[in-house]
């Protein structure tokens, strides 16, 4: 049974010092859904001015919040986590319109996943201590850490809550306090968030402004109260945020982006059965949140000893995938965030089909029975060679570039030549071969015999050209602090030197 | 007669020079990756550094044009034109264009054998 669309107020504001500020420009933009093309509410266009406006608010805040005990950050973080599972079924609804994918994700992923994190860092940082080493009999070293105090987050389009989540939890448990930018495709869910937990936060811990990148970013990154920026997004901006974090000499992460190999040798084929179903399924997940994950396993590379049988099967599969209403639990494909992005995908289909790869299934527009104006994308593969643009390139939708391999030796070959390094598979019955792959992947994340998991407990991020850092796992907890040694001796004694 | 590796719409271009009224010259270099990946940025030129293995793929309303040398490698079979639509449903990129409410977009074409015979350098 489908939801029904429900309805959100007609404008937003930003989330500023714990209130719900006007921007300084009187002007808002119309926050459009992907899933049917219709405006489901207005959200600001802020500029330099909201800008100052969040930093000294979350600077203000940080005064106070710097010296909260680690049981009042514990319990606050699980008071968020129990607000958003209590709201967890309107706001994955809510998440459904604003971004487009189906209802069977976010409310079985993203927003699951949301609730976790903050428990996972609510948790984690109950059990962390510092170091104290007895360098000699008088000499005492102590290494502590403290928050960095403003820090400025830029999160994309593709998990709204999920990515500001992974953001904000780990901030938040080291002690900062933060000014967000959501991706203005998809500004409304987080904002819907906020009005969630705003009564569980310190005034001023947690911000949120919206706009344009190219008016704010700049304001925002290179703000002198601003000690750190976290990014999620395309490359080029990344350079440019790596380049204004050079002004105030302040740490950047940079989540970028991906073109992940997924490795599939033949022993999956040793038997039909369980496992044989999960490969199958492994190679599919790259229509998981339609194509658009940093992440997507968009780049097949099977064993040509068993690329005919097993592709068979995985036609079979894709041609199973339901595809209309994201609103619906039982529907598994959902909406393309936007039109452009639509577009660029349909190029991308364009460009495959003119450098001569075989399109296997799909390559066109989906036409929606029950939203005809919203923006859908049939899930597709291309079969191709590792030099083509579409397997060089993010597409960022579905659609998939497969290519055949002889041996190990040039699996890995063929998945190590991209510029990036997010994520991967490997899928074998052979435990040697799954070693020796997943060391030989340069990439962040190498999956094996699964996919598209993210546990809060499990380190996150890229090689290569995908960015600096990483995300999810209590290690992010130093992300977002200092390190501070106090050396202390407890001789009497002079050093002798004067 | 030399073929050209980037071209621009007259929309394009239109909405190029209302920008330069705000910031000044400015310079496109073409993104890969994530969200808004694979779409050309505009930022102003002072305030981006070109990195110096770049390659200058040509010049669009006299803003140069810039592509990390590694994806050129991918991207030199195809002309590229410089296409912008309105869009209010934008990333999260630093793209000056989207503070207007539009998009640039890359539309791609395979050159022929007779056009990449004639392409202009690369640099």
């Amino acid at each position: 049974m489908a939801y029904s669309k429900p309805t959100f107020k007609e404008q937003y504001e930003n989330f500023i010092g714990g209130e719900w500020v006007a921007p300084k420009s009187g002007e808002y933009f119309d926050n459009t859904s992907p899933v049917d093309g219709e405006v489901l509410t207005r959200i600001p266009r802020s500029n330099e001015e909201d800008v100052e406006l969040a930093v000294s608010a979350a600077k203000k805040a940080f005064e106070t919040y710097k010296n909260t005990s680690v049981i009042e950050k514990s319990t606050m973080l699980n008071k968020v986590a129990d607000a958003i599972e209590a709201n967890l079924e309107r706001l994955a609804v809510a998440e459904t319109l604003d971004n487009g994918k189906t209802v069977r994700e976010t409310l079985n992923a993203d927003l699951p996943l949301v609730v976790d994190h903050f428990r996972y860092f609510a948790s984690v940082i109950r059990g962390e201590s510092g170091s104290v080493s007895d360098l000699d009999q008088d000499t005492v070293s102590q290494e502590i850490t403290e928050p960095y105090g403003v820090v400025a987050q830029i999160i994309p389009w593709n998990f709204p809550l999920l990515m500001a989540a992974w953001k904000l939890a780990p901030a938040l448990a080291a002690g900062n306090c933060i000014v967000m930018k959501p991706a203005s495709a998809t500004p409304m869910s987080i904002l819907l968030l906020m009005e969630v937990i705003q009564d569980v936060l310190p005034k001023g811990a947690i911000n949120i402004i919206n706009g344009a990148g190219g008016k704010i970013g700049k304001a925002l990154s290179t703000h002198p109260d601003v000690k750190k920026v976290g990014f999620t997004g395309e490359t080029t901006t990344g350079q440019l945020i790596m380049q204004y974090a050079t002004e105030n000499i302040i740490p950047s992460t940079l989540e970028l982006g991906g073109k992940s190999p997924n490795i599939f040798f033949e022993s999956i084929m040793d038997a039909d059965d369980e496992f044989f179903d999960k490969a199958i399924e492994g190679l599919v997940l790259f229509a998981f949140n339609s194509g658009e994950v940093c992440t997507c396993p968009s780049r097949a590379l099977i064993q040509e000893s068993i690329y005919e049988p097993f592709m068979k099967r995985v036609l079979e599969r894709v041609e199973k995938i339901t595809q209309d209403n994201p609103l619906d639990p039982n529907n598994m494909m959902g909406a393309q965030a936007s039109v452009s992005q639509k577009e660029k995908i349909l190029e991308y289909i364009k460009i495959g089909k003119e450098e001569g790869a075989e399109l296997l299934i799909g390559g066109e527009e989906y036409s929606s029975k029950t939203f005809p104006n919203g923006n859908y994308i049939k899930p597709t593969i291309f079969k191709g060679h590792n030099k083509m643009r579409i397997f060089q390139e993010e597409i960022f939708g579905p659609v998939l570039a497969v290519t055949t391999f002889k041996d190990e030796e040039e699996a890995l070959e063929i998945a190590n030549d991209t510029v990036y390094g997010l994520g991967s598979g490997v899928w074998s019955r052979d435990a040697h071969q799954l070693h020796k792959a997943s060391r030989g992947i340069q990439a962040g994340r190498v999956w094996v015999n699964c996919y598209h998991m993210y546990p809060s407990h499990a380190s996150f991020g890229g090689y290569k050209k995908s960015g600096i850092g990483r995300e999810t796992h209590m290690m992010m907890l130093n992300s977002y602090r200092h390190t501070k040694n106090i050396l202390t001796s407890y001789s009497k004694n002079a050093m002798g030197f004067f | 007669m030399e073929v050209k590796r980037v071209d621009v719409t007259p929309e394009a271009c239109e909405i190029i020079e209302k920008l330069k009224k705000e910031h000044g010259e400015l310079v496109f270099n073409q993104s890969g990756g994530c969200c808004d990946g694979t779409a050309p940025m505009c930022y102003a030129k002072d305030d981006f550094y070109v990195p110096s293995r770049n390659v200058k793929l040509g010049e669009i309303c006299g803003c140069e044009f810039f592509i990390d040398k590694d994806q050129f490698e991918y991207f030199k079979h195809s002309h590229i034109t410089i296409d912008v639509k309105k869009e209010t449903a934008f990333g999260n990129s630093f793209s000056l264009e989207i503070d207007l409410g539009y998009q640039f977009l890359t539309i791609s074409r395979i050159f022929t054998d007779e056009e990449y015979r004639n392409l202009e350098d690369a640099k």
